[in-house]
């Protein structure tokens, strides 16, 4: 009999080396099972334990009743859920603390070893198994009827395409509706959240408005996704600060810029405006953005500017949009340039 | 000696003395209280320039002009020297990245003459009426202009933040009426400006009715832990719930003495 087969196939235990059993640690006789005294010690101590948990349960129902939860009052429901909470705590780890001490100290401790089975079936049982499913094949005719077990096979493999066909229409084909906003050549920047359009001349020097496009206010379906892609911050720097690219020169409107307000990391609205600085700080990842220069990222894990939305003022002195953004908003993806 | 006339005995010059005091005090009181009814008087203005060229020239220039370390006041406003000098933010102790609320350096009549002085250079936003400073507006609307607006430096309930390169924005509890509603109109240090056009003065009552009904009401959901997010609660679970988890955990684990 070599080494190997001294071990059954369940237990994979490493032979080279094999670890002595250290066998159990000697008892240790208790104190509880030496003196009369300590065993009702720990029974008090079980019992007490028990009690606070019907005096846990007591003070939820008083918290109940004396914090009651008064429309409109929120600071009511604060009292009502600490005391009803405190209750039920002490009244749960009561009957547990108490179940476990109960059994540490004053049921039985003798300890008990029981020896792992092997894993494998015996023999007989083995050949047994092996019967059945032999009797069954032969009783179907599942080997023998060839034409049976090719449609089969042919069935289970074409059940699951409905499943996979409903899994495509889960939600909306994304199209190009990442690479588009509702800004269009005209629309008016307005004020979140009133929807008030809003005139170069109200835009003093350090100011910062929070945009949403004219309109938005008044979607019925999808606004929220909408006003998470077209949110702007419209800021007037004092015009001799900023730093432009030629062909971007015109984007501005005396000193007026709006860029997106969702962050090219991974989407935070971007708003932590310093005003000397003229930083834009995201507030989830601390990417930087230098507003006077085209919200170039100047710190952190952003990987490129902030969008920029052309803007102009109308014959009424509104500032808007001259177009949507020129490349997509929030944050980058795969076929983003396409 | 009993016939010396009276003005001549001893206590009469006490009662001169006394008479003087009472006289010379509650006229000077008089004067100053015609000067906080007259804001903007000539004397006031006179008085506000005598106190900024000894106290804040050396930065901002003799005419308020700005100098190096200090930016022009031209324009700023009164509500902007009552916003900086009546919280102690100014005169400003050392140059860095932020000056810091401090003990006030002057009393309300000399911060209301330099205000006076400062906004006599060029129009800039005033000092804001009483009717507007009642935070008795509407809270819910001003929460929500409050997140929309100021939420993202400041806090969702303004326990304030942090900012770029050592800069923070201030926590809002216990600043005054007034003091809220001036930063806002005039836009401090890295503070953007938030004039009439973008928050009206009812906006801006709005949203310090908003603020004062936070600070007086507890947190629904428990102990705020300084309402900083999860940071804050994050350490007090890991370390509060875990570590209870943990001795529970060694205590089942172990044998009874």
């Amino acid at each position: 009999m070599s080494d190997l087969e001294k071990y059954s196939s369940g237990s994979a235990t490493s032979i080279e080396r094999p670890i002595k059993d250290p066998g159990l640690e000697p008892h240790r006789v208790r104190m509880t099972d030496k003196s009369e005294k300590h065993a009702r010690t720990a029974e008090k101590q079980v019992a007490g334990l028990f009690v606070i948990s019907i005096i846990g349960a007591i003070i939820a129902v008083w918290g109940f009743f004396a914090f009651p939860i008064i429309d409109g009052d929120l600071s009511a429901t604060r009292n009502n859920a600490l005391w009803m909470g405190i209750g039920m705590a002490l009244s749960m780890l009561g009957i547990g603390f108490g179940a476990v001490h109960w059994a540490k100290t004053l049921m039985p401790d003798n300890e008990v070893a029981e020896a792992r089975h092997a894993a494998r079936s015996d023999d007989d049982t083995r050949a047994k198994a092996i019967e059945i499913v032999k009797l069954a094949d032969g009783e179907s005719g599942f080997s023998r009827r060839k034409l049976i077990r090719r449609t089969l096979y042919g069935a289970l493999a074409f059940f699951p395409i409905p499943a996979v066909v409903i899994f495509g229409d889960l939600g909306p084909v994304v199209g190009d509706t990442l690479k588009h906003t509702m800004w269009r050549s005209g629309t008016r920047l307005t004020k979140d959240p009133t929807g008030i359009p809003i005139k170069a001349s109200e835009v003093t020097i350090g100011s910062v408005f929070h945009v949403i496009p004219e309109g938005l206010k008044d979607l019925e379906e999808h606004k929220l996704e909408e006003k998470a892609k077209a949110a702007v911050l419209l800021v007037r720097v004092n015009p001799g600060e900023l730093k432009e690219d030629p062909e971007k020169a015109g984007w501005s409107y005396d000193g007026i810029v709006a860029y997106s307000k969702i962050c090219t990391h991974v989407g935070c609205p971007v708003a932590l405006y310093e005003q000397h600085t003229h930083h834009l700080l995201c507030p989830c990842h601390q990417s930087t953005f230098d507003l006077a220069d085209h919200c170039k990222v100047i710190f952190g894990p952003a990987a490129r500017p902030l969008p920029q939305l052309p803007i102009t003022v109308d014959d009424e002195g509104y500032l808007v949009a001259q177009s949507d953004f020129l490349e997509p908003v929030g944050p980058s993806f795969w076929d983003m340039r396409k | 000696m009993n016939d010396k006339p009276m003005r001549r005995k001893p206590w009469a010059l006490g009662i001169v003395i006394f008479l003087g005091l009472v006289l010379s005090g509650s006229g000077y009181a008089a004067a100053t209280s015609t000067y906080q009814a007259e804001f903007g008087s000539p004397e006031q203005i006179a008085e506000g320039k005598k106190l900024f060229l000894a106290n804040c020239a050396s930065c901002h220039g003799t005419n308020g002009e700005g100098a190096i370390g200090g930016p022009s006041l031209i324009g700023v406003g009164a509500a902007s020297v009552d916003f900086q000098v009546g919280t102690g933010r100014m005169p400003g102790q050392a140059s860095g990245p932020q000056l810091y609320k401090k003990p006030v350096q002057f009393t309300e009549e000399q911060i209301s003459a330099m205000a006076a002085w400062v906004a006599s250079l060029a129009p800039g936003p005033a000092i804001p009426a009483e009717e507007y400073l009642r935070a008795d507006g509407d809270a819910t609307h001003g929460g929500e202009l409050f997140r929309i607006n100021c939420a993202m430096c400041h806090n969702a309930v303004g326990a304030g933040g942090a900012l770029t390169e050592g800069k923070f924005a201030p926590g809002l509890e216990g600043v005054t009426e007034k003091h809220i509603y001036e930063a806002m109109v005039t836009g401090p240090q890295n503070m953007p400006v938030f004039n009439d056009a973008n928050l009206t003065p009812e906006d801006k009552k709005d949203i310090i009715t908003f603020l004062k009904y936070v600070e007086e009401n507890d947190s629904v959901g428990g102990l705020e832990l300084g309402s900083i997010g999860p940071v804050a609660e994050g350490l007090f679970t890991w370390i509060f719930g875990l570590g209870f988890i943990i001795a529970i955990t060694v205590w089942l684990g172990a044998k009874a003495n």
